[in-house]
């Protein structure tokens, strides 16, 4: 798909979401302009592709919309996750990166990176690619630097499309295990989502090793109860997973781990029926990806019922999840209001 | 005929008919070759030495216990004495395989009752062994003198109470990490008191408490004992006691190193290591301080193997013993030696030739811990006949690997971890596509591979053009496209195993190694693109592999989460669990 059709495609999109979203979203300056996609996981957010990519937008006004926007955008933001623009205490977008870059540039980042992401579809690249200058074939020649994982995360400066083998401001990837973002809650790095079976170290010497430093382990300072599983699904992703919610002592640190673990799905929901990219890049298909593409973070309780991720304390939280699920925005109308009313509540 | 003509023309109908090599001679001869390759070459020849290979072989190894049916072997190997059998896909050493996947010892065990009576060993690797078959064992086979089972699983230490009970020539008991359900230590009591052959014990894995006098009666008693590896219910001055009783141990593991000693005790403990003249492997430790290690110098003289994987040094403790430890060939350690305590092994260990650097806190990722890039630089500066490494980091760079393997073209074996899945050079923040590149293309002799970190297809086109020796590839979180697979497939000659986990490879790069998976041992990949359809296709295709889809809650429709493709002579497996369904 070339470029200009992108950029079609953006602008399009950006309408449509705009048409899906309204009723989730209030704000106070009538937003004519639409260009609020809700980056709730920090996965997709359209309008900084229209900010850097599509010409026909205006640029100044796009920002001012995405500023304006932010203090009333739904998002997948959890009790106890900074939010700098407001201050309220409202859900925020993952800021996954340091807060050096601040949160402009995240959105830019993710922003750029699905961008280039939908740009390289044509290539067939998949979920775990990164963002791909230009229609390079594939394995020729160098590609611009981005985390697998953290490819919706990594800051990509906004502006225009970037030449080939650029480098991201250093502190992001410096030592990237550690992800110590704004705020500096925490002094151990937040722990990572344990994807099964990573890092290829046997069960034998994992459960050796973890019972020999019991007592030097400070992660969660929950060395008494066993693991506490549960399945993430997303909504258009080929598999589940799982997620232990021990590792986690608050939402945040939980909201970073899911990130990092499905950062590649919305992308992915294209092939994953396996057909590969090609047949799938309709113009129809990717407008439904698209639209699409805002997500919530949603849980299962006890009772059976579907809740917004993250508006019970934290300790509550774990005793009554059964199950998470990385839903559709639009498939969690009925949830929003709710969380909606609790936040506005909290004011 | 001309014996000369004869042997050049071995495969002639007229040398097998005319060759005056009478068949006593050939068995005698064939009997002696040992390695499974020479054999296998051997069998190729002619009729003639088909069959006398096949009488004369008294041991078979059989990397995928599925290939093969326990019937087809006795069938064709009829005088065999020890088995080696490896069951699992490597992954289920990672949890990646659910339980009751199979490779359960029964069946074979119930046919080489049948067939090979006089059977002495048996080592498995990822089998499932029950305590039944254990006892089965136990009682079936009555020459029977060497068990080692390694990541296996289903087993209690009741199993190895009927072993220790009733094989009266046990010559090795070995038993490592495995998914055993660890009742009591009174397996230890059951050897009887006239049973005397012990050459090898090791319970290093098992926790629970032995009886002490029981086991110092029995190192007694044995005095052929040269492999002796005890768990952490052993303390120090146990183990002054063992050694004193065992001074020509050649493999010895320690019990826990944390007591507190008397002066006396501690002096007691030096002379009993500097008694130990022989000793060439060092394991356990586990608790070791700088307290106590120096008691432990004096062995150290000769050690040629030092594992300290489960020993959370410092490194200044490992600088220091490695300073008495000038023939080291292979070191284990844990990444609390930090690459401070790597460079001690680059000052101390030139002969060096294998590393593993094991993560203590594999999952909390620790800034300031555990080793970098430069802790293998530095190995690799002072150790340049290093030719097995595995490594586990935090971070990576291009520009070290590229260093690494100019200064140790040697390697062989070259499997490094970097912890963080799909993280780039952390200096350019480019992929470690140049990273691998350097490592196929400046080591020829390269066999086994893991990657890591930010991979692009760019790394497996390295792979298939410069890896030509390579035979095992391990791949998790890399690649862009269907076209890296390809690349592997295509352009290494010799590859026997490729494991992929969550990589973009779809039904393309499956399909494009249809004629290639015959001359593999297997292949598995797990959350990739790969579809149903696409795995039936190639069942269809390829009638003599077996491919194998299990089926998880996880995968979509259409989807095939987990397959696992081998070829084998025996067809399908007949003892599938209900989640694995084969195409």
């Amino acid at each position: 798909m070339s470029p200009p059709l992108l950029g079609v495609e953006c602008g399009t999109r950006d309408v449509a979401k705009v048409t899906g979203s309204s009723s989730l979203k209030e704000s106070p300056d009538g937003l004519s302009l639409g260009l609020k996609e809700r980056n709730y996981l920090g996965l997709s957010d359209c309008s900084t592709v229209d900010s850097s990519m599509v010409s026909g937008q205006s640029d100044p006004e796009a920002q001012v919309n995405k500023l304006n926007t932010k203090a009333t955008e739904l998002r997948l933001g959890l009790p106890g996750s900074q939010s700098p623009e407001r201050g309220l205490d409202e859900k925020l977008l993952f800021p996954l990166l340091p807060s050096k870059d601040g949160i402009k540039s995240v959105v830019s980042g993710n922003k750029r990176g699905f961008s280039d992401a939908i740009d390289n579809f044509s290539d067939e690249k998949w979920m775990f690619h990164r963002p791909d200058e230009g229609k390079q074939s594939l394995g020729q020649g160098k590609f611009p630097t981005s985390a697998v994982i953290n490819v919706m995360i990594a800051s990509r400066p906004s502006g225009p499309q970037q030449p080939v083998k650029e480098v991201p401001p250093k502190p992001l990837l410096e030592r990237s295990n550690g992800i110590n973002l704004s705020g500096g809650e925490n002094n151990a790095p937040a722990a990572k989502a344990q994807v099964i079976g990573w890092p290829p170290v046997r069960s034998f010497r994992k459960n050796t090793l973890a019972a020999a430093s019991k007592d030097n382990d400070e992660v969660d300072g929950k060395p008494g109860p066993g693991p506490l599983f549960v399945k993430v699904s997303m909504d258009g992703a080929p598999y589940l997973r799982k997620v232990d919610l021990r590792n986690y002592c608050k939402y945040y640190e939980l909201s970073v781990a899911l990130e990092k673990m499905f950062s590649g799905f919305t992308l992915g929901q294209y092939g994953a029926n396996g057909t590969g990219g090609r047949e799938m890049m309709s113009e129809s298909k990717v407008k439904d990806a698209l639209r699409g593409s805002d997500y919530v973070l949603t849980y299962e309780d006890k009772d059976g019922d579907w809740m917004l991720v993250g508006d019970v304390p934290w300790e509550m939280f774990i005793d009554t999840c059964k199950k998470l699920k990385i839903m559709k925005s639009s498939d969690a109308i009925g949830l929003a209001p709710r969380a909606m009313e609790k936040s506005k509540a909290r004011n | 005929m001309d014996p000369k003509r004869a042997k050049q023309s071995p495969d002639s109908a007229e040398a097998i008919r005319l060759s005056p090599f009478p068949d006593e001679a050939l068995d005698r001869i064939l009997a002696l070759l040992d390695s499974h390759k020479d054999r296998s070459s051997a069998s190729l020849v002619s009729k003639a030495w088909y069959h006398a290979e096949r009488w004369s072989r008294s041991c078979v190894f059989i990397g995928n216990c599925y290939s093969v049916s326990p019937e087809i072997l006795v069938h064709r190997f009829p005088n065999i004495r020890r088995v080696i059998l490896k069951g699992k896909p490597r992954f289920s050493d990672f949890n990646l395989v659910p339980q009751n996947w199979g490779a359960d010892i029964h069946s074979w065990l119930l046919v080489f009752a049948d067939h090979y009576p006089f059977l002495e060993e048996l080592r498995l690797k990822r089998m499932t062994v029950s305590d039944q078959s254990l006892e089965f064992l136990a009682l079936k086979f009555h020459n029977f003198k060497s068990l080692s089972l390694l990541s296996c699983d289903g087993f209690s230490t009741d199993g190895l109470a009927a072993i220790a009970t009733h094989c009266r020539n046990l010559t090795e008991l070995d038993i490592q990490e495995n998914g055993i359900d660890d009742i009591s230590g009174k397996w230890l009591n059951c050897f009887p008191d006239n049973f005397t052959s012990l050459e090898v014990l090791n319970f290093a894995s098992l926790t629970s408490e032995v009886n002490f006098d029981s086991l110092e009666r029995l190192v007694a008693r044995c005095n052929s004992l040269k492999i002796l590896k005890v768990n952490q219910s052993i303390t120090l001055d146990q183990l002054q006691r063992l050694l004193v009783r065992a001074p020509r141990l050649m493999e010895l593991g320690s019990g826990s190193f944390l007591q507190d000693l008397t002066p006396q005790q501690y002096t007691d403990l030096e002379t009993a290591f500097r008694g130990c003249r022989n000793l060439q492997t060092l394991s356990g430790l586990s608790e070791a301080s700088s307290l106590y290690l120096p008691a432990l110098y004096p062995a150290c003289a000769n050690l040629t193997f030092l594992n300290l994987s489960y020993a959370a040094l410092q490194s200044e403790e490992l600088a220091k013993l490695l300073a008495h430890c000038p023939l080291l060939r292979r070191l284990w350690v844990l990444d609390t030696v930090e690459d401070k305590g790597l460079e001690a092994v680059g000052q101390n260990c030139s002969l060096l030739e294998e590393l593993r650097v094991f993560p203590e806190h594999p999952f909390d990722q620790e800034i300031d811990h555990g080793v970098t890039e430069s802790g293998f630089l530095a190995v690799s500066y002072g150790c340049r006949k290093l030719s097995y490494v595995l490594y586990f980091c935090g971070q990576m760079t291009n520009a070290a690997v590229a260093t690494i393997v100019q200064n140790c073209p040697d390697f062989t074996h070259f499997r490094l971890c970097i912890m963080n899945p799909g993280q780039p050079d952390y200096l350019t923040n480019e992929p470690m596509d140049e990273a691998f590149g350097a490592v196929v293309k400046n080591c020829p002799k390269l066999q086994r591979l893991a990657v890591s970190g930010l991979l692009t297809d760019l790394t497996f086109e390295y792979i298939g053009t410069y890896a030509k020796n390579l035979e095992t590839l391990s791949v998790a979180f890399a690649g862009s496209s269907d076209w890296g697979m390809q690349c592997v497939l295509e352009g290494c000659p010799k590859l026997r195993k490729l494991e992929i986990r969550d990589c973009p490879f779809g039904n393309k790069a499956l399909l494009s190694g249809l004629e290639k998976y015959e001359s593999m041992r297997s292949l598995w990949m797990s959350a990739c693109k790969v579809t149903m359809n696409g795995c039936k296709l190639l069942a269809r295709e390829m009638p003599r592999l077996n491919v194998e889809v299990m089926e998880d809650e996880e995968s979509n429709e259409g989807q095939a989460y987990k397959v696992y493709v081998y070829r084998s002579v025996a067809g399908p497996r007949r003892d599938a669990p209900p989640f694995v369904l084969t195409l």
